[in-house]
C-alpha cells in the first residue's frame, strides 16, 4: 500500500512519523500514524470530521505532545526535545490557520513583520522590503496598512499564508486553506499553494476535506479515519484505489445509518408520536 | 471517607492551581528580569500602552471611590471618637486605614475589575481564535509576547496607583474635617501626614506589588486555559475576576501577617 512518488523516490524524507500516538485524556485519538514526507512534495492529509487529521497537523507542529512514537522532522525528534531545540524547528516552519489566526491588533504589515522583527535584525527598512513582497506574493500588494478586521476571508488567508511565508520556512503547512471560503476564492488558494509550491521547492502539508482541492494540489495524499491510515499513495493511485473505505469516502457515501429517505421519515414520525 | 477524599481532591486541585500560577508567574519574572539581558528584548512599547491601559486610563473612577471611601472612613469613624471627643484623630485613623489596608486593597479590586478580567478576555479570545496557538507555530513565546508586558506594566502601576489612592481617600476624610470637624484643610493635611510613618505607606505599596504579580498571574493564566468557543472566554473571566478577588484578600491576609509579626509596628 504504501508507495513512494516515482520522481521523488530520490530525494530525503524531510518528515517520519513512526507509529505516532497522540491522547487527550483517557481517548487515544491517534493510532500509530506512520508515514515519510519527501523534501518538495506536497501532502495532503484528507479525512473527514472527527478523523483526527487537524491532531495530526498540531502535533506535526507541536502543538501537541504525542503519547508515544517518533516525530523525525529533518533528522531531529520533535517528540523528545526541549522546547528551545523545538522553536529552532519552528522558525524554519510556517503554518497558515484556518481562520487566519492574524492579530486582531497589528496591522496586516505588522502581522507579517512579526516573525521577521522576533527572530532576525534586520533594519526596519529591509524588513519593510520583505514584507511587501510576502504581500506581494500572496496577492495582497498594498494592505499593509490595513487591519484583519478589514479583510475578507479569503484575504485573510492570503496574509496568513504571506506570515507563513515571512521566515522563508522549508515546510509550508495549511489547516484547512478552503474552509469557509466561496468556490472561487477557494480556487484562489489552491492556485496560491501551487504558485509557491512551483516556485519554492518547499515542503507543503495540507490538512483538508475538500476533494477537488486535495486532487488538484497533491503530490501524494493520505486518507486518515478514526485515528488511523486508511490509505496513502499518490493521486492516481488513489483515484483509482478499490479500498472500500477510500471509495466511500471519494464517491462521498454516506455512512450507512440512515436506512432510505422512507424509514427516516417514519423514524421521525414515531418519535414524534412518542413525545406527543 | 467520601468527604474525606473529596476535600483532598479539593486540596490537590487547588495546589496545583497554584503551582500553575506560580510557574507562570515566574516565567513571566524571567521575561522580564533575565530575559533582556539574554538577547530577548522586552516590548517595552507594549509594557508602555498597557501601562496606559492599566494606570492612566483607572485614575478617574479610582479617585472617585477612594475618596468616597476616605469620606466614609471619616464619618464612620467620628461616629465613635465624638462620643469619647477626639474627633482631632479623625484624620489618624483615615490616613492609616487607607495607606495600610484600604489604599493597596480597593486598587486592586478596581484594577482586578478593569483590567484582570481584560487581560482573560484578550488571551481567552485570542486563544479561542488560534492567535495563542499561531505565536507557539512562530517559536514566539506567549509567555514573553503577551503576558510580560502586561506584568512589567501591572508591577509599576499598581504601586502608583496606590499611592494616588491613599491621596484621595485622605482627601476624601478631609471633606469630612474640614466640614464637620473644626479642621482647616492644612490643619487636616498636616495631621494626616505627621500620623504616618514610612513602614506604613511602604507596607502598603509590598502588598500592592504582590498583588499586581497575582492579578497579572490569574487574570493571564485564565485567559491562556480557556479552551473551547466564546462561550468559554466569558467564564475565564469570571473566574478571572472571582478567583483575583480571592487571592488578592488572601495574600493581603499573609503580607499582614508577616508585617504584624515581623516588627513593622
Amino acid at each position: 500500500m504504501v508507495r513512494e512518488h516515482p520522481n521523488l523516490s530520490e530525494s530525503k524524507s524531510v518528515i517520519s512519523l513512526r507509529d505516532l500516538r497522540v491522547s487527550y485524556g483517557d481517548t487515544e485519538i491517534l493510532h500509530g500514524i506512520h508515514f515519510d514526507v519527501k523534501a518538495g512534495e506536497t501532502l495532503v492529509i484528507l479525512g473527514g470530521s472527527g478523523s483526527g487529521k487537524s491532531t495530526l497537523l498540531r502535533t506535526l507542529v507541536g502543538l501537541e505532545k504525542p503519547s508515544s512514537g517518533q516525530i523525525w522532522i529533518n533528522g531531529q525528534d520533535i517528540a523528545a526535545i526541549s522546547n528551545d531545540e523545538l522553536y529552532e524547528i519552528r522558525k524554519k516552519t510556517g503554518m497558515s490557520f484556518q481562520g487566519g489566526a492574524l492579530f486582531g491588533s497589528m496591522t496586516v504589515g505588522e502581522n507579517v513583520a512579526l516573525p521577521l522583527r522576533e527572530h532576525t535584525k534586520l533594519e526596519d527598512s529591509t524588513i519593510e522590503i520583505m514584507l511587501r513582497l510576502k504581500l506581494e506574493q500572496v496577492g495582497l500588494a498594498g494592505f499593509e496598512y490595513h487591519m484583519p478586521s478589514q479583510l475578507s476571508g479569503g484575504m485573510k488567508k492570503r496574509a496568513a499564508v504571506a506570515r507563513a511565508l515571512a521566515m522563508d520556512p522549508e515546510i509550508l503547512y495549511f489547516d484547512e486553506p478552503s474552509a469557509g471560503l466561496d468556490p472561487i476564492i477557494a480556487a484562489g488558494i489552491d492556485q496560491l499553494i501551487l504558485e509557491l509550491k512551483k516556485a519554492f521547492h518547499m515542503t507543503i502539508i495540507v490538512v483538508t476535506h475538500e476533494l477537488a482541492s486535495a486532487f488538484l494540489i497533491a503530490d501524494r495524499m493520505v486518507l486518515i479515519d478514526k485515528g488511523n491510515i486508511v490509505a496513502i499513495g499518490t493521486t492516481e493511485e488513489m483515484r483509482t484505489s478499490k479500498q472500500p473505505r477510500v471509495r466511500q469516502f471519494l464517491d462521498r457515501v454516506p455512512e450507512p445509518d440512515v436506512e432510505g429517505e422512507l424509514d427516516y421519515l417514519q423514524t421521525l414520525t414515531e418519535r414524534y408520536r412518542r413525545h406527543a | 471517607m467520601e468527604v474525606v477524599s473529596q476535600i483532598g481532591a479539593g486540596v490537590t486541585d487547588s495546589l496545583a492551581y497554584l503551582g500553575s500560577l506560580a510557574m507562570l508567574g515566574s516565567r513571566a519574572a524571567y521575561f522580564t528580569f533575565i530575559g533582556p539581558f539574554r538577547g530577548k528584548a522586552l516590548r517595552l512599547q507594549s509594557a508602555a500602552s498597557q501601562a496606559m491601559e492599566v494606570g492612566v486610563r483607572a485614575l478617574p473612577i479610582l479617585s472617585l471611590i477612594t475618596f468616597f471611601i476616605g469620606l466614609i472612613l471619616a464619618l464612620q469613624a467620628a461616629y465613635e471618637l465624638s462620643k469619647l471627643g477626639a474627633m482631632s484623630l479623625v484624620a489618624k485613623t483615615v490616613a492609616l486605614s487607607m495607606s495600610r489596608e484600604l489604599g493597596p486593597l480597593i486598587t486592586a479590586i478596581v484594577v482586578i475589575g478593569r483590567s484582570g478580567s481584560a487581560f482573560a478576555a484578550e488571551i481567552g479570545t485570542m486563544k479561542v481564535t488560534e492567535e495563542i496557538d499561531a505565536l507557539e507555530v512562530m517559536a514566539i513565546s506567549p509567555v514573553h509576547f503577551l503576558v510580560a508586558p502586561k506584568f512589567l506594566a501591572m508591577m509599576i502601576m499598581l504601586p502608583c496607583l496606590t499611592i494616588w489612592a491613599n491621596t484621595m481617600g485622605i482627601l476624601g476624610g478631609a471633606l469630612f474635617g474640614v466640614a464637620q470637624a473644626d479642621f482647616t484643610l492644612g490643619r487636616y493635611i498636616q495631621a494626616s501626614v505627621e500620623s504616618l510613618y514610612l513602614r506604613d505607606i511602604v507596607s502598603g505599596l509590598i502588598k500592592s506589588v504582590m498583588f499586581g504579580i497575582t492579578i497579572t498571574a490569574v487574570g493571564c493564566f485564565e485567559g491562556l486555559s480557556t479552551g473551547g468557543g466564546a462561550e468559554q472566554v466569558g467564564r475565564s473571566t469570571t473566574r478571572a475576576v472571582v478567583i483575583s478577588i480571592f487571592l488578592v484578600v488572601a495574600v493581603d491576609l499573609v503580607f499582614t501577617a508577616i508585617f504584624f509579626f515581623v516588627g513593622a509596628r
